[in-house]
């Protein structure tokens, strides 16, 4: 046990946060408990199930296997910033019309996923889909209409990309 | 009414669910969310021996620890509590012993995880590090990890005082079924088993709670299925009177059956809260979860089936022995849930289940998703195969031939419900839904694609199995609908949502009475402060209780709405509607009183009469009482490929017809079932909690025990027939487990098709590749699984 206390900014959604924790605190505890975004869930704490999946740099990453200093100087992104402007964005729009959560708990993660492939791989084969989905764990839905409502926001973005 | 939308504008529709838009937004509540100030975290200290004697606890250096508030044992809690055990037994007069698990451990730990003391800190990682300085001297004594040896003469017992590890016995029948047997012409036998898993909520179990001095009061959240039965066995357990304590279910990540359980952390957290005066809150992390949350599924069956020469069925006898874990969490409901779901499909002239309930050094079992109906079709539908095969009929013909037929609709079989209620089935086509399913998967053209697939040295495999669901378990779900002198509606409940849509459920249903906009309805669900009264999510119960109870509710506060504003207006009731916030004439939408105004009219006016004439408020409550269950039916249908080199399995396709009389929510049922269904290939293939010979937990990471991902989902089909069960107002029957109920069985059937030119027969789940490869070619191996 370290009682040594780190000070630094965390970026998080373009804000930054003035955090002052030990050495030992994840990513996600201090997204949630010193930045209060409590949109960000853990499921196993052990990088399994990517129920606190965010973006750091654009790259999706495990937030309970990185201890928040290593995200110092880094993008974090969280659910809390995927709506622009309080209008939910087209990926959010389609996991509910596409009842791709139930409990709503991985959620947040799968939307972060479903936002990094998005941004690198739009036109995504429906294999390569499967398996990137695969990084994360759902209890409640089966997936289908999660790859279902990340496939409908790729098409509504680049529907309105084209206009 | 039928709920069918013809005649609806939300009922039976795909209306947004009124969940998601905190959801998708990360401003979602669940229990880790709540932090109020000044906030302490527990952590749990657990036994790493799956039985052992403590002789001695030394918790002087973890309370010398900086930050630690307390360290509080059995000892430490007991004056302040007027029971040390949980008593949570469902009556049944099977029992053999008591097994009520103490709050905390104190002089025996039974299971890996059991646990021992709390530290209270202020954070979690110094209530982690001052566990880890809490000494407790144990003496290991002889585990029990099987449940069939555990009843074995001179096994030793998991606890040290029992006289047995008999938990309880009992015996289903009806019947000459030994007399049959006698003079059966075919007679097959199977002995079968199915193994343990969790159910692996996303969110773990968590509990906060905080003492408030203003209000005198402890409020209490959990993560439950249940907050009327927390609610009252904390107010039990502490001795105080119901107000003094609220409990509150906040968002809840998923429950599939243990978190209906009252768990000894939340009275443990309740009390330390108390103890301490100040919030403390309490988060299951998935190690955790694997050694303290309750399970299910290890069963062995010693099972056997008469038919006559055309395969009808004569009879079914055989035995039992369910693994119960180390105490009595919930009661015998698993092997007798899954000992009626045994024969339940079909027409069984004759039949007996006698059952052992074994007690071992385990996590105790209590319902997961399927609540033993999933072995029980699994040793039925094994027993059918295992007749096709031996009568040379077609698989989906035996079944055929003995389904329940829809022209016997209401079928009264000879079973009795865990309550003593005879089981009748209500409605349904058993035969034509199974038509559906063989339609759908196209079985009469798989030999053809399996000859072809063989041709080229690849094993295809067909499987398929029936279920009948008792759905909606009774005897009621509190809803209470009021109209709010500001025009909007609020639901309460004694229904708890753990994900399955259950706001949405009842907004619907309201708003359908109400003037048909969702958005004015704000439901209440899983707090004991809102409604007095509720069971909570079990049974797939909830749309069917607590369904009935709004549907009736809002409609007695529809007729009273119309009634007033027929006053107000000076109209006749017949020619008013609701619509939107207000009350109408139709067709003349300008004469018009607001939902508001009708409120407020009848809110009372001292000296006034209330107008109308019907009494004070827009309020109804109701408690519908539906003492019998709903049986809902299906069939699925598997195709595989079996890799007879690695073992691996490929369902290349799932068809799954089912029966859930009228659907509320066709999208919200499909999710249910899809849900459902994924987990029954995991139970079918991957999911095993896994213990060693000394009752050590061996699979305590999700990288150990593996649940499905999307990569392992196959192409799923998903049938409907809507046949309305007379037995609620809205002809619905519930759907929340039905997906993973024959799943297993469809797949384990589709597995032995598939490796037939092995002679392959498979007599258990889940099977991985490791075990089909055994039984591909035992020599190879070594071993026969």
């Amino acid at each position: 046990m370290s009682d040594a206390m780190h000070d630094f900014t965390l970026t998080v959604n373009g804000q930054a946060y003035a955090i002052r924790v030990e050495a030992r605190r994840t990513l996600a505890d201090a997204l949630r408990e010193d930045c209060g975004l409590t949109g960000t869930h853990l499921g196993c704490e052990h990088g399994v199930c990517g129920a606190c999946t965010v973006l750091m740099d654009g790259q999706p990453v495990r937030a309970c296997l990185l201890f928040a200093v290593q995200a110092e100087g880094r993008a974090i992104r969280t659910v809390e910033g995927l709506a622009e402007g309080g209008a939910l964005n087209p990926l959010q729009r389609a996991f509910a019309e596409n009842h791709a959560l139930q409990c709503g708990y991985c959620t947040p993660g799968f939307l972060m996923l479903g936002t990094a492939i998005l941004e690198t791989d739009p036109s995504i084969s429906d294999e390569a889909l499967v398996e990137a989905l695969s990084s994360n764990l759902c209890r409640c839905t089966g997936y289908a209409n999660i790859a279902r409502a990340i496939r409908a926001a790729a098409d509504a973005m680049s529907t309105e990309g084209a206009t | 009414m039928t709920a069918t939308p013809a005649t609806t504008r939300l009922v039976g529709r795909d209306v947004p669910r009124v969940e998601d838009a905190a959801l998708i937004r990360g401003r979602g509540r669940f229990v880790d969310d709540i932090a109020p100030p000044g906030l302490l975290h527990a952590a749990f200290l657990r036994s790493p021996h799956a039985h052992a004697a403590i002789a001695r606890i030394d918790a002087e250096a973890a309370r010398a620890l900086p930050g630690v508030h307390a360290v509080f044992t059995l000892a430490d809690l007991a004056p302040y509590l007027t029971d040390t055990r949980l008593v949570v037994a469902l009556p049944s007069p099977a029992y053999r012993q008591e097994l009520h698990r103490p709050v905390l451990a104190q002089t025996e730990v039974v299971h890996v995880g059991e646990a021992v003391a709390v530290v209270v800190a202020e954070s979690r990682h110094l209530a982690e590090d001052a566990a880890a300085l809490v000494e407790v001297e144990y003496d290991p004594l002889p585990p029990v990890a099987d449940c069939v040896a555990a009843l074995e003469a001179g096994a030793p017992t998991a606890h040290r005082d029992a006289s047995s590890n008999l938990a309880a016995e009992l015996v289903l029948e009806y019947g000459a079924v030994d007399a049959v047997f006698a003079t059966a012409p075919h007679r097959f036998a199977e002995r079968l088993s199915v193994h343990r898993g969790g159910s692996h909520s996303i969110e773990c179990r968590g509990v906060v709670a905080r003492p408030d001095p203003l209000e005198d009061r402890l409020t209490v959240w959990s993560s439950t299925q249940t907050p009327h039965t927390a609610h009252r066995l904390l107010c039990d357990l502490l001795g105080l009177e119901e107000r003094a304590i609220r409990v509150i279910t906040p968002d809840v990540g998923g429950g599939f059956g243990p978190k209906l359980i009252f768990y000894p952390e939340e009275v443990v957290v309740a009390l330390a809260a108390r103890l301490l005066g100040r919030p403390v809150k309490w988060i299951e992390d998935r190690s955790e979860h694997f050694v303290a949350t309750t399970q299910e599924r290890d069963q062995s069956w010693d099972v056997e089936l008469a038919t006559d020469n055309e395969g009808r069925i004569l009879g079914l006898r055989g035995t039992l022995v369910h693994d119960h874990g180390a105490w009595t969490a919930r009661g015998v409901n698993i092997p007798q849930g899954a000992v009626s779901a045994m024969p339940l499909a079909y027409v069984v002239p004759t039949f007996r289940m006698a059952m052992k309930v074994a007690v071992t050094n385990k996590v105790p079992t209590t319902p997961v998703r399927g609540a033993g109906q999933p072995q029980g079709v699994f040793a039925m539908e094994r027993l059918l195969d295992k007749a096709a095969r031996g009568l040379g009929i077609d698989r989906a013909e035996i079944r055929r031939r003995n389904l329940v037929p829809g022209e016997r609709m209401p079928y009264a079989t000879p079973l009795k419900t865990r309550g003593g209620m005879q089981v009748v089935l209500d409605s349904g086509d058993y035969p034509r839904c199974q038509s559906m399913a063989l339609e759908g998967a196209d079985w009469a053209g798989f030999p053809e694609r399996q000859r072809a697939a063989r041709a080229q040295g690849r094993y295809l495999g067909i499987g398929i199995a029936n279920y009948v669901e008792g759905t909606g378990r009774g005897p009621f779900e509190h809803v209470s609908v009021r109209i709010e002198p500001s025009g909007r509606i609020v639901v309460a409940t004694g229904a708890a949502a753990m994900g399955q849509s259950t706001h949405t459920m009842l907004a619907q249903l309201v708003a359908e009475q109400l003037g048909g906009d969702m958005s004015r309805v704000q439901v209440i669900a899983g707090d004991t402060a809102a409604a007095p009264m509720g069971i909570g999510g079990s049974n797939s119960r909830q749309a069917v209780l607590a369904g009935s109870s709004a549907h009736v509710a809002a409609t007695r506060v529809r007729e009273k709405v119309l009634h007033v504003a027929a006053t107000m207006l000076e109209a006749a009731e017949g020619d008013l509607e609701i619509e939107g916030d207000a009350v109408q004439v139709k067709g003349v939408p300008e004469m018009k009183v607001t939902l508001a105004a009708v409120a407020r009219a009848v809110a009372g006016t001292p000296g006034f009469a209330i107008p109308g004439g019907r009494g004070p408020g827009l309020g109804a409550s109701e408690e519908v009482v539906i003492d019998a269950m709903a049986y809902a039916n299906g069939t699925a249908v598997a195709e595989v490929e079996v890799d007879a080199e690695t073992g691996g399995v490929t369902i290349n396709n799932l068809v799954f017809a089912h029966d859930c009389g009228n659907a509320l929510h066709p999208r919200i049922v499909d999710g249910q079932l899809m849900g459902g269904i994924a987990h029954g290939i995991g139970n079918a293939l991957f999911e095993h909690m896994r213990y060693d010979e000394e009752a050590q937990p061996t699979s305590t990471t999700l990288a150990d025990y593996l649940l499905v991902t999307a990569t392992e989902m196959p192409p799923v089909r998903i049938l409907h027939m809507h046949s309305p069960t007379p037995l609620n107002p809205l002809g619905i029957k519930g759907v929340g487990e039905a997906g993973v109920i024959p799943v297993p069985a469809a797949i384990a059937s589709a597995i032995e098709d598939a490796l037939s030119p092995f002679g392959v027969r498979i007599a258990q789940v889940p099977l991985s590749p490791v075990d089909l490869l055994a039984l591909i070619d035992p020599q190879a191996s070594g071993s026969a699984a």
